[in-house]
Order: C-alpha cells, then sequence, then structure tokens
C-alpha cells in the first residue's frame, strides 16, 4: 500500500552516522506532530503528578515546578515518521528528581497529558539520567504547539515517547501499552533498533 | 481553530484503499457524544499515525497507523460506522 509517510527532512550526507539511526532523516527544522488540539490551559490550573505505584500521591503546581533544580540537556531526538534533530537544546527537571525519594515496587510507567494522550515506559527509562520533563526549548519557554508548558524528554527512544503536555507519571507494575503503543506502533520504540511498529 | 487540524476529507485517499470504497460520506456515530455526522467533516489529527476526533466532543472515534503493507484500525471510539455504498 503506497502511503505517504510525509515529512521528509533532507539527507545530509554529512551528518555522522552513528548520530542518525537506520531509516531516519536530518531535519533542520521542527515539525510538529500532534493527536489532538492543542490545549491552552493556565499555568495556575497546572500541576504535575505522580500516582499509582507510590505511598501517597507527589504532586507540583507550576510555581513549584519551577523552583525545581533544572538541567540544561543538548540532545539528538528521533521521530518515527523519519526526521532527526540533532543538537536539540532543552531545559527541564530530570524525572530523577521528581522521583527522588519515591518508593515504588513499579517497573514500568504511564505518562498521562492534557487532552488525554499517554504512552508507557519502563522506569528504568526515566531514570538514571535518561528523561526530563523540559519547560523550554532553543533558550525559550517551550511553545504549546511543542508541548508546551511541559512535555516529556526520553531522546533515547522514539519521540512519541516524549509526550507533549504531559501532567504526570503513573507508576506501573506492567507495561500498558499508551495511545500509539495499543494501535501499531512498538511497547519500547528504541530508534537503533528501528522498533517502530509491532514485531519490529 | 488549531492549524494542526484537517478534515476527514484529507484521509478520503487512504480510507478509500483501506475499505475499498468511498468513505468520506459514510455516516459515524460517536461513541462518547453520540451524535452522528460523515468521516468527512471529522476532526483530522496526523500525529505518530492519524487520530480522528469527534467535532462535536473532540473524543477519539478511530486510529489508523499505516506501516508498509500493514494497517492498524482502531475502531473503539465509534458506536457504528454506516457505508452508504
Amino acid at each position: 500500500m503506497p502511503i505517504s509517510r510525509g515529512f521528509r527532512g533532507r539527507r545530509r550526507d554529512d551528518a555522522p552516522s552513528d548520530r542518525v539511526p537506520p531509516g531516519q532523516y536530518v531535519a533542520d527544522d521542527f515539525p510538529v506532530l500532534s493527536a489532538g488540539p492543542t490545549p491552552r490551559n493556565p499555568l495556575d490550573e497546572w500541576d504535575l503528578t505522580v500516582t499509582g505505584e507510590v505511598d501517597g500521591l507527589k504532586r507540583w503546581t507550576w510555581d513549584e515546578f519551577c523552583a525545581l533544580p533544572t538541567e540544561s540537556v543538548t540532545v539528538d531526538i528521533h521521530c518515527v515518521t523519519k526526521w532527526s534533530k540533532l543538537d536539540s537544546q532543552w531545559e527541564g527537571v530530570s524525572v530523577d528528581t521528581l522521583l527522588d525519594g519515591v518508593d515504588t515496587s513499579a517497573e514500568y510507567a504511564v505518562a498521562f497529558c492534557d487532552g488525554g494522550y499517554t504512552t508507557n515506559l519502563p522506569l528504568e527509562d526515566l531514570t538514571g539520567g535518561k528523561a526530563w520533563i523540559a519547560f523550554a526549548y532553543d533558550g525559550e519557554p517551550l511553545d504549546p504547539e511543542h508541548g508546551g508548558p511541559a512535555r516529556l524528554l526520553v531522546p533515547h527512544l522514539y519521540f512519541w515517547k516524549s509526550a507533549k503536555w504531559v501532567r504526570g507519571l503513573r507508576l506501573t507494575p506492567t507495561d500498558e501499552p499508551g495511545f500509539w503503543e495499543q494501535n501499531g506502533y512498538h511497547i519500547y520504540g528504541d530508534p537503533w533498533k528501528e522498533q517502530r511498529y509491532w514485531g519490529d | 481553530m488549531d492549524a494542526l487540524m484537517l478534515d476527514g476529507n484529507a484521509a478520503a485517499g487512504l480510507l478509500q484503499e483501506i475499505f475499498g470504497s468511498e468513505m468520506t460520506t459514510a455516516v459515524g456515530t460517536c461513541d462518547g457524544c453520540g451524535t452522528a455526522g460523515e468521516v468527512g467533516g471529522v476532526r483530522l489529527y496526523r500525529g505518530a499515525g492519524l487520530a480522528f476526533r469527534c467535532p462535536h466532543c473532540g473524543d477519539v472515534l478511530m486510529k489508523i497507523v499505516v506501516a508498509g503493507e500493514r494497517v492498524w484500525i482502531d475502531f473503539r471510539g465509534l458506536r457504528t460506522l454506516q457505508l452508504n455504498g
């Protein structure tokens, strides 16, 4: 079935092969993909929570979240629609910071978002300095179309795992497929193994 | 108006390929709010796959993911889909 996958970035021959996973193109722009309308809720109604297999809910208002220690990270990101963006610059709060002191037997998490989007990840992919709740991109507050006020950033997995408009993490004992993982997309999504779809 | 939003007509070719008939005039009923309307008039968003949403309540009516010859279709948000031949 010859169906276009859409976005076609420029194949950059000078891009180092150890930074561009198989089947990806380097994009100079930052394409916007979305499974739903862009939420634009007031920040005084925003909060971030860690729920599920934890002793009591952890919750931060926007002001409390902004008071947490932040990190600046420069990472390559890889969208399953085949564009990659090198050296993208973000600022965010490490998920390690959010989970500091959390005692849990959970091995997985579901990120949940404004608009109902969800995505699932092993907890070990969210910890150990591998994931952030990002609130700034390229030195500016994160644009709503790119997930602002805050999105999950998990650069070592395909970018659909970096859920836009994230509002929390639900820690789970089992791996519960999210919005796209229920419908064809890979449960894990390692771009270096081209884990795009079920069975990859 | 959300700049990323298309309507169901934008997926007319894909739907025709999958179902083998004209689908934009098929009538879907949202399982969330019960509203019925033509597929061509629903809201369409393009994420990792395609998400068709009810123009009245915003619930997801249908998701389609295409990977070469394989296609996954999630109909859980549709109470019924009336094909008009």
